[in-house]
């Protein structure tokens, strides 16, 4: 027999399943946890400054790894502050086991001390949540948050777990096992026999790849469905990197600031072979006129998504690798020289514009710097904005999870405690933040995480101070009523991260920014690299919102 | 837009719906605020433990209309749903209920 407390039990249970770290802030009710965990020798707890910025640590290292990681919060404000970054892992189906304190169960209900109804507020945000009202309840909860967070579809699921339920002594004969994902649907094989019919008899098909390659890694798979079939093949924001964006097949990003080509490209398809992508609105643009002229194969782990937005003349429900896996020997080897030569002719007439990417004090040439003192190793973030766009637009991805972006939910402030998650989880990797001088405020406490814990994170701050992706919205669609979008006040950025202990560059007085640049990204340590971009400078090209993709401006 | 996004001709043609569930707090949290927050009327709710106790059956009366389709793939996604029948306005669930509410 064992006896110990629930937080003791808790601790166990998440060192079986293998957890090295986690991140939260302490409080009150979740002392008793704090309190078990103290004594662990497998778990590094890191401290985040923001229970918001512990969330997205915990996001950051289940990117980089793929399995749920796990962030902490105390009851009331701790679980409201974490709220944001547990809807971002939903809209993106991100693994995250969150695990919040609450107020005793006797309390609960009576408008008590840091009491929210933690369990109500997160039901539309979770993939499911508990509140665990008695500490035995532990032994099937906790393995089932990280099977649920694992299997299907991945996503976020929170545990509860009042103070008086932390320090309840139990007494169990054994530990549950450690999970691994539930079995995977079986693929419907008459259906993939029909959607590779359907590939092989289309004139000028296009592949559209989505996060759930990425998710389920399937990437080489997908590559090698491209090449066999002879398929371009576009990305969703959340699936850069699935395929090397220099690949001969690759067309690139689709969507409001996809190239002309690109959207150009999928106008023309008679065949979209949708893979693991769910048909978002910053991707397909007014869902009506998207791919007018083209039949749609999707395949999609989450049977809720198929016919959702676009209706599939081939819908299948499956595991990406396992459906692709069976689609490919069916699949006949094509060069389809004439639509390639058409897709070709699109790219050479409609490229993507990038001036004055050879100056690395512009807004795509920093994106380039970057990119040419580094290589396919290192692991890019982004904040969300105007920055977030020239660097899906520009970076040169080559491998799966080496992109990390807010995609679903768009949260400014992701970035640099996504940055600090993944150089938790993969300490021998550069991890570049690209950042905006607005989304940096937003979690810009976590320096300090990042100092304390002396990561090899660099933030790459595209300082226009400005909201630069609002300015852009307002001269553009607002008659320049530039309201609200331009910081009155400047904030020295170089004062406040050294403030913070992090080391600081500034491009903007170097006199060879490129060199400064490269070195700053070799030194190990957090460092700021910051420059100042011109406010002028919008993201082109742009689909304006409500519209086809084929009415891009720009 | 999409046929999400389309606020759709509410149908007057009613529809029942069959739930089986674990039986525990916050179940119908999980369903009712799956169809409120996509402003879906539930137009009568019925549920009661079914007799070993761990498991309860919901009963749904819904308007048809076509973001039906999605509300029943949403709710079977749910982990304490176990299983989802679809019965049509005939059934007499809700009919014999009536002469409660006159």
């Amino acid at each position: 027999m064992m006896q110990m407390t629930g937080a003791e039990l808790i601790v166990r249970l998440l060192e079986r399943q293998g957890i090295e770290t986690v991140a939260g802030v302490p409080g009150g009710a979740i002392l008793p946890f704090y309190d078990a965990l103290s004594h662990s020798e497998k778990i590094h707890h890191v401290l985040a400054r923001h229970e918001q910025g512990a969330g997205f640590m915990a996001q950051g290292m289940a990117r980089v790894s793929g399995r749920p990681e796990v962030c902490l919060a105390s009851s009331g404000p701790g679980a409201t502050n974490l709220v944001t970054a547990i809807a971002d892992a939903k809209l993106d189906s991100i693994p995250l086991v969150a695990i919040t304190g609450q107020v005793p169960l006797a309390m609960i209900g009576t408008d008590a001390f840091q009491e929210v109804d933690t369990y109500g507020m997160t039901i539309p945000i979770t993939k499911h949540n508990y509140l665990v009202r008695d500490a035995n309840e532990l032994l099937d909860v906790v393995p089932a948050a990280f099977r649920l967070a694992m299997s299907g579809r991945p996503g976020p699921v929170l545990i509860d777990v009042p103070k008086d339920v932390q320090n309840q002594r139990i007494e169990f004969e054994d530990y549950p096992a450690p999970v691994v994902p539930a079995p995977l649907p079986a693929p419907d094989l008459a259906a993939i026999e029909q959607a590779a019919q359907m590939i092989n008899d289309a004139a000028q098909p296009v592949l559209y790849l989505g996060g759930g390659v990425i998710a389920s890694g399937a990437s080489h798979l997908a590559v090698t469905l491209a090449e066999q079939a002879g398929l371009p093949t576009t990305m969703t924001l959340m699936a850069l990197g699935a395929m090397p964006v220099d690949h001969p097949l690759s067309i690139g990003m689709l969507g409001m600031h996809g190239a002309r080509y690109t959207n150009y490209v999928l106008e023309e398809a008679d065949l979209l072979v949708c893979i693991g992508a769910r048909f978002d609105d910053r991707a397909i643009g007014k869902a009506a006129q998207f791919c007018p002229k083209a039949k749609i194969v999707h395949v999609d782990i989450d049977p809720s998504e198929l016919d959702k937005i676009k209706t599939a003349h081939v819908g299948i429900h499956g595991d990406v690798s396992q459906v692709l896996e069976a689609l490919l020997p069916q699949v006949h080897v094509k060069l389809r020289e004439d639509w390639l030569a058409q897709v070709d002719s699109l790219r050479s007439r409609f490229p993507l514009a990038t001036p004055n990417i050879d100056n690395p004090r512009s807004h795509y040439g920093l994106v380039q710097a970057v990119a040419d003192a580094l290589d396919d190793e290192a692991v890019i973030t982004t904040d969300v904005g105007q920055h977030q766009m020239w660097v899906a637009q520009a970076y040169p991805f080559r491998r799966p999870r080496q992109w990390l972006t807010s995609g679903g939910l768009g949260t400014m402030g992701f970035g640099l405690p996504a940055a600090i998650g993944a150089a938790l989880a993969e300490p021998t990797r550069t991890v570049v933040c690209f950042s905006g001088d607005g989304s940096l405020k937003m979690n810009i406490q976590e320096m300090a995480t990042a100092a304390e814990e002396e990561l090899n994170v660099k933030i790459v701050l595209m300082n226009n101070n400005a909201l630069g992706l609002v300015y852009q919205q307002q001269n553009l669609f607002y008659g320049k009523r530039t309201m609200a979008s331009n910081y009155k006040r400047a904030t020295d950025f170089l004062k406040v991260a050294e403030g913070f202990g992090l080391e600081t560059v500034d491009l903007d007085t170097a006199d060879d920014p490129a060199a400064t640049l490269a070195a700053a990204l070799k030194r190990p340590g957090p460092c700021l690299i910051h420059c100042t971009i011109d406010r002028e400078e919008f993201v082109y090209p742009m689909v304006p919102p409500g519209g086809a993709n084929s009415e891009m401006i720009g | 837009m999409s046929i999400v996004i389309d606020r759709p001709q509410a149908s007057r043609i009613k529809v029942v719906l069959e739930l089986e569930v674990n039986n525990h707090a916050g179940v119908m949290s999980h369903i009712c605020g799956l169809f409120a927050r996509r402003a879906f009327n539930v137009e009568g709710i019925l549920c009661m433990p079914l007799a070993d106790a761990t498991r309860s059956r919901i009963w749904l009366l819904v308007f048809e209309d076509q973001r039906l389709e999605q509300m029943i793939k949403q709710v079977e996604k749910l982990e304490d749903v176990l299983s989802l029948q679809r019965h049509g306005a005939e059934h007499a669930v809700f009919e014999r209920l009536e002469e409660f509410f006159r």
